[in-house]
């Protein structure tokens, strides 16, 4: 199936028509997806016939800077029977304390296990919330670390654990 | 090594002072702690494998820091690994040495500037005796390392450092 089938699949199904936005010039086919609209998109991507987005490839925060107030959630389907990809873009609001967790957007993990880990890692390095996650908790740095490094402001703490972390 | 590689004759008695006995014995038979943390640990198993052979030195790696004479720190110690690194170290028995091997365990390596997550260097966690640079080093030079860390205990003294300054400054008065 081309991107533009499935896009025209999806509205159908999920009755979201002139709601998905599709990026231009981009490979695989990307489609944004109003934050209220990603649960259900992702359901229908992943049960319909014909569809059948079987395996959740990656799922990437990304932090659009303070200027946007804005971050991203950005995730890669592909099927293996269909042999198709597709990558959704979801936006949601940056909290402007850099110590500060974002609102939250539905969890994955319950449509695609693998979504999971990716979860957490978004969770750990830029602090996104993710709703219903089974077990969202850092995953790389130490439990008891302060702030989300790959956010644009993040600052480095002083200490960790007697360290000097600055030089 | 000095000590063994004459003939025995005579009864097969060696006269040696303590001192130089016990620096023979734990120089030739470095055991370090079988952990790696990066990329310079790569290094370390070839060092380790029979390419380089660190067993004909004496050096082989132990499963438990009861056992370890010596901390190899081959690659980027990071701080959640600090912690862990610092309490392997105090489990190990005295006298325990460390190599820090690699530009990251050095002084953070090519983390200096942007790794949040990085110890800028080992020795502001636990003491180093002997650092081998590179990224990574070469099998060589931490062989060298290891040459570097046997002389040093080739000089050690069973005396305390008090006991050796005043010596010292016995000796220099008596000139
Ligand atoms: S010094 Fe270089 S090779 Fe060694 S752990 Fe660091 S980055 Fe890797």
């Amino acid at each position: 199936m081309t991107g533009a089938e499935i896009k025209l699949r999806l509205e159908e199904l999920c009755k979201v028509q002139g709601l998905l936005e599709d990026v231009p010039d981009t490979n695989p086919f990307t489609l944004k997806v109003p934050k209220e609209h990603y649960l259900a998109v992702c359901q229908a991507l992943k049960h319909s016939e014909g569809l059948y987005f079987d395996q959740l490839a990656c799922l990437s925060g990304v932090d659009l800077g303070p200027e946007s107030g804005l971050m991203e959630v950005v995730v890669h389907l592909s099927s293996i029977p269909y042999a198709h990809q597709l990558a959704l873009k979801v936006r949601l609001a940056r909290p402007a304390d850099p110590q500060e967790e974002t609102e939250a957007i539905p969890s994955l993990s319950g449509i695609w296990r693998a979504a999971d880990w990716h979860e957490r890692e978004a969770y750990d390095l830029l602090g996104i919330r993710f709703e219903n996650h089974p077990d969202l908790r850092r995953i790389l740095l130490p439990a008891d670390w302060i702030g989300f490094p790959l956010r644009k402001d993040y600052r480095e703490q002083e200490q960790y654990h007697g360290i000097k972390v600055i030089y | 090594m000095g000590l063994l590689d004459k003939k025995f004759e005579h009864g097969g008695i060696v006269l040696t002072s303590t001192e130089d006995l016990l620096n023979w014995a734990r120089l030739s038979s470095l055991w370090p702690m079988g952990f790696g943390l990066a990329c310079c640990a790569i290094e370390m198993m070839s060092t380790y494998a029979s390419g380089y052979d660190l067993d004909r030195f004496g050096v082989f790696p132990r499963g438990s820091p009861r056992q370890s004479d010596v901390m190899i720190v081959a690659g980027t110690v990071t701080f959640k690994m600090a912690d862990r690194v610092r309490r392997l170290y105090e489990q190990m028995a005295e006298p325990r040495y460390v190599i820090s091997m690699g530009s990251c365990s050095n002084c953070g390596g090519p983390y200096w500037e942007h790794g949040y997550h990085v110890v800028k260097g080992v020795d502001r966690i636990i003491p180093v005796d002997v650092y081998v640079p590179g990224c990574p080093p070469r099998p060589e030079a931490l062989i060298g390392g290891f040459m570097k860390l046997q002389e040093k205990i080739r000089s050690e003294s069973l005396k305390g450092p008090l006991a050796i300054r005043k010596l010292q400054e016995a000796s220099t008065e008596s000139k």
